[in-house]
């Protein structure tokens, strides 16, 4: 009853132990750690990590080069594939970027509306990073609180935009259309019901003593370490940097609405955890300020059918869930980009998690990485 | 009232009027045998049920509700499917122990089921050295284990038996000097005498204070004996993908994970008979109509009720809890349960020799 199975060594090289007596694994690209395609070499000594190595490349889609080929309104929807969880600020971005270079103003509604968009992508991102926080450090129960809110966001987006995960809502000009007319009543109803939750979640977890020892003093980042490293959103703030970009340069309507850029000093993963909690109150609030004076007007501007940049240089950068995403796209002055590149902020903040796991346990790998939120399609494109 | 014991006692009689002694040692060894596989084949199912049943209530879900009438029979198409499947054994394993290990472990669990007393004299072996009996068997499954990490050739499962061997030697120091305050309260190491011993009341009310903590301990040591959450470090799924068992599939996969549950079964057993009074009903002071009344309940409810209170603890810590790393798990114990409950215990000793216990 029994089938001899192969198994293929192809680690040689990279898996060399450097001193006698250490254990290299291989963590990925399969395994529940990593949230997808990561593959992580883990140089140990006993249970103490003294190197991660990352390997990328695993869901590697060519979405820059896939761009180059498509004409300024298809290549949004693309991007919906790289931060799957942030779809909706991927489009915002780009869709700025190509409104920079068309320069085409945007009508009032359209930007409220998007700005609208994007907090409860923020929100929905950062519930999911919740539950998956916490299923790393061993809890299972948070998972399954964090989608029941999740869902009411997903349902919410699915009767506006059409879509639950990759929204494809926002195209140069505005939105896709206008928003559905339960859209304010629901996102009333779910105001409320999540700020009784969210309490509910600090109960559950943040308060929890074991969780507060995984995380407290574990994935140490410095802020200088964190600006070199080039690491930006959440975990960077949990480290101190300021670097919201919603703040530092406000686009659509985010400098009318009042929020905080919430800081942390402290660079573990606990702050990178408040952090995150914390801006999810903070999205609360945007949700609240905005929800009842989108104003009237259209939600698209007229633009032309076949959208043509002029030629040059053009760069917008929006704050997604996870950090700094920046758009740079060289125009010919044709009907397609020349070129294309993306800065998407888990590649940076990822590069940063050798020197956090250093020294620390196993354990310790999957509570940094649960704080780094990575999302692997992001960092591969 | 209708016991079990009545119902051994008949077959045993029977038995000896019918045929002569070695015989009815052998059939009855033999209807030992079957009763303890059953047990653990209905236990097995029982338990799952539960634990999916109970994290689904904690989880806001429902749970398996589609095979039998409220998921029921879930289980059973679940054991179907795992005896049916393809026992793999990996390439480059070391064949023998890799395959004796789920033997050891379950073995292990089925040996330590001998001296426990389900109900009023119902019992398959009053050993009178039962409860050290108990903690030196329960002992050995770790064998099993740092076996199935050594051979399984994968450096996973050898992390995870690592972490197990580490955790269960030093947990069982804390639960032992728990069982201990017991044995010292009772002054006897026979399942039946402890029991007894809690006919006016339960040794956690008993025994002040110091009870309390031990019982406490004891529950937290075996969380961890057992290999459960929050000191689920030998499987710790986001870390080591299944610990100690990530090379088993098929029925030798069902073997640890039946034994797995089967432990949790045995150490709330032994912590209803220690603290909670086994199978004796709870009776309050002079009460005399509401301990009446109690003594109608039949003594294996009595014995199952509290046994099944405490694995629904046990799951409450799985489902509300995150893991712990491997040195503060460590530390936990060597620097606060081990010093807190040998204190306890000189506290016991005290309370037992001036007789200040009820």
């Amino acid at each position: 009853m029994y089938r001899e199975t192969q198994i293929v060594s192809d680690d040689t090289k990279t898996a060399s132990p450097d001193v006698e007596g250490d254990l290299v694994i291989n963590v990925g690209p399969q395994h529940p750690a990593t949230h997808g395609v990561l593959h992580l070499v883990i140089t140990l000594s006993g249970e103490t990590i003294k190197k991660v190595e990352p390997h990328l490349g695993y869901i590697h889609r060519s979405i820059e080069k896939m761009c180059e080929s498509l004409s300024y309104r298809q290549f949004i929807y693309v991007t919906s594939r790289m931060d799957y969880l942030s779809s909706h600020i991927n489009n915002h971005g780009c869709a700025l970027c190509v409104e920079k270079g068309l320069q085409i103003e945007v009508p009032l509604r359209a930007q409220v509306i998007r700005v609208l968009m994007d907090e409860l992508t923020r929100l929905a991102s950062h519930q999911l990073w919740w539950g998956a926080m916490a299923m790393d450090v061993g809890a299972l129960t948070p998972f399954f609180l964090a989608f029941r809110e999740r869902e009411m966001i997903n349902d919410i987006m699915e009767e506006t935009c059409g879509a639950r995960l990759t929204m494809n809502y926002i195209v140069p000009g505005g939105v896709m259309v206008d928003i559905h007319p339960n859209f304010q009543q629901r996102v009333r109803e779910f105001i409320t019901h999540f700020k009784n939750k969210i309490d509910e979640y600090d109960e559950l977890l943040t308060g929890n003593t074991i969780f507060q020892i995984r995380t407290k003093g574990v994935g140490y980042v410095s802020k200088e370490d964190a600006i070199s490293y080039g690491m930006s959103g959440p975990s960077a703030r949990g480290s101190g940097v300021q670097c919201d970009i919603r703040k530092l340069y406000p686009y659509e309507v985010y400098s009318k609405v009042q929020f905080d850029e919430i800081i942390e000093t402290e660079g573990d993963s606990f702050a990178r955890y408040i952090v995150r909690m914390k801006e999810m109150r903070q999205s609360l609030s945007i949700v609240e300020q905005l929800i009842d004076n989108i104003p009237e007007g259209d939600f698209q501007a007229k633009t032309k059918a076949v959208l043509k940049l002029p030629k040059g240089e053009f760069y917008s950068r929006v704050e997604t869930a996870r950090g700094d995403f920046g758009v740079y796209i060289i125009s010919e002055g044709g009907t397609t980009p020349y070129r294309i590149k993306f800065r998407s902020p888990g590649f940076s903040n990822l590069s940063a998690l050798d020197q956090m796991a250093r020294g620390g346990k196993i354990g310790d790998l999957v509570a940094i990485m649960g704080t780094l939120d990575l999302v692997i399609p992001d960092i591969d494109r | 009232m209708w016991s079990l014991e009545n119902i051994s006692n008949t077959i045993d009689n029977w038995l000896h009027s019918t045929f002569n002694g070695t015989t009815v040692m052998l059939i009855e060894f033999l209807i030992i045998a079957l009763l303890v596989i059953g047990l653990f084949a209905v236990l097995g199912l029982v338990l799952i049920l539960m634990e999916r049943k109970v994290s689904a209530w904690m989880q806001v879900r429902l749970g398996p509700n589609r095979v039998g009438p409220g998921g029921m029979f879930q289980t059973v198409a679940d054991t179907l499917k795992l005896i049916v499947k393809e026992g793999m054994t990996p390439l480059k394993v070391d064949k023998f122990l890799f395959n004796l290990a789920p033997f050891i472990v379950i073995i292990v669990s089925m040996v330590v089921l001998a001296p426990l007393m389900f109900a009023k004299n119902f019992q398959i072996w009053d050993i009178n050295i039962g409860i050290l009996f108990i903690t030196a068997i329960s002992s050995i499954s770790v064998i099993g284990i740092l076996m199935a990490g050594w051979a399984s050739n994968n450096k996973y499962s050898l992390l995870g038996a690592m972490r197990s061997g580490a955790q269960i030697v030093s947990y069982e120091l804390s639960a032992g000097l728990s069982v201990l305050c017991i044995v010292v309260l009772t002054g006897s190491l026979r399942i039946s005498d402890i029991i007894n011993a809690q006919a006016d009341g339960w040794w956690l009310f008993k025994g002040h204070i110091p009870a309390m903590i031990a019982f406490l301990i004891f529950i937290i040591a075996v969380t961890a004996e057992t290999n459960r959450a929050p000191f689920d470090l030998a499987e710790a799924e986001s870390e080591l993908t299944a610990g100690f068992h990530t090379e088993y599939s098929g029925m030798k996969f069902a073997l640890f994970f039946l034994a797995e549950y089967v432990n949790v079964f045995i150490v709330c057993a032994i912590g209803s008979t220690l603290f909670l009074g086994g199978w004796m009903p709870l009776h309050i002071g002079n009460w005399a109509g509401f301990n009446h009344v109690m003594d109608y309940v039949p003594s294996f409810l009595w014995f199952f009720g509290k046994t099944f209170f405490l694995i629904f603890v046990i799951m409450w810590f799985r489902w509300t809890f995150p893991r712990l790393r491997i040195d503060q798990l460590l530390n936990l114990e060597w620097k606060y349960l081990l010093p807190i409950s040998m204190f306890n215990l000189i506290l016991v000793t005290v309370i037992a020799i001036l007789r200040w216990h009820f």
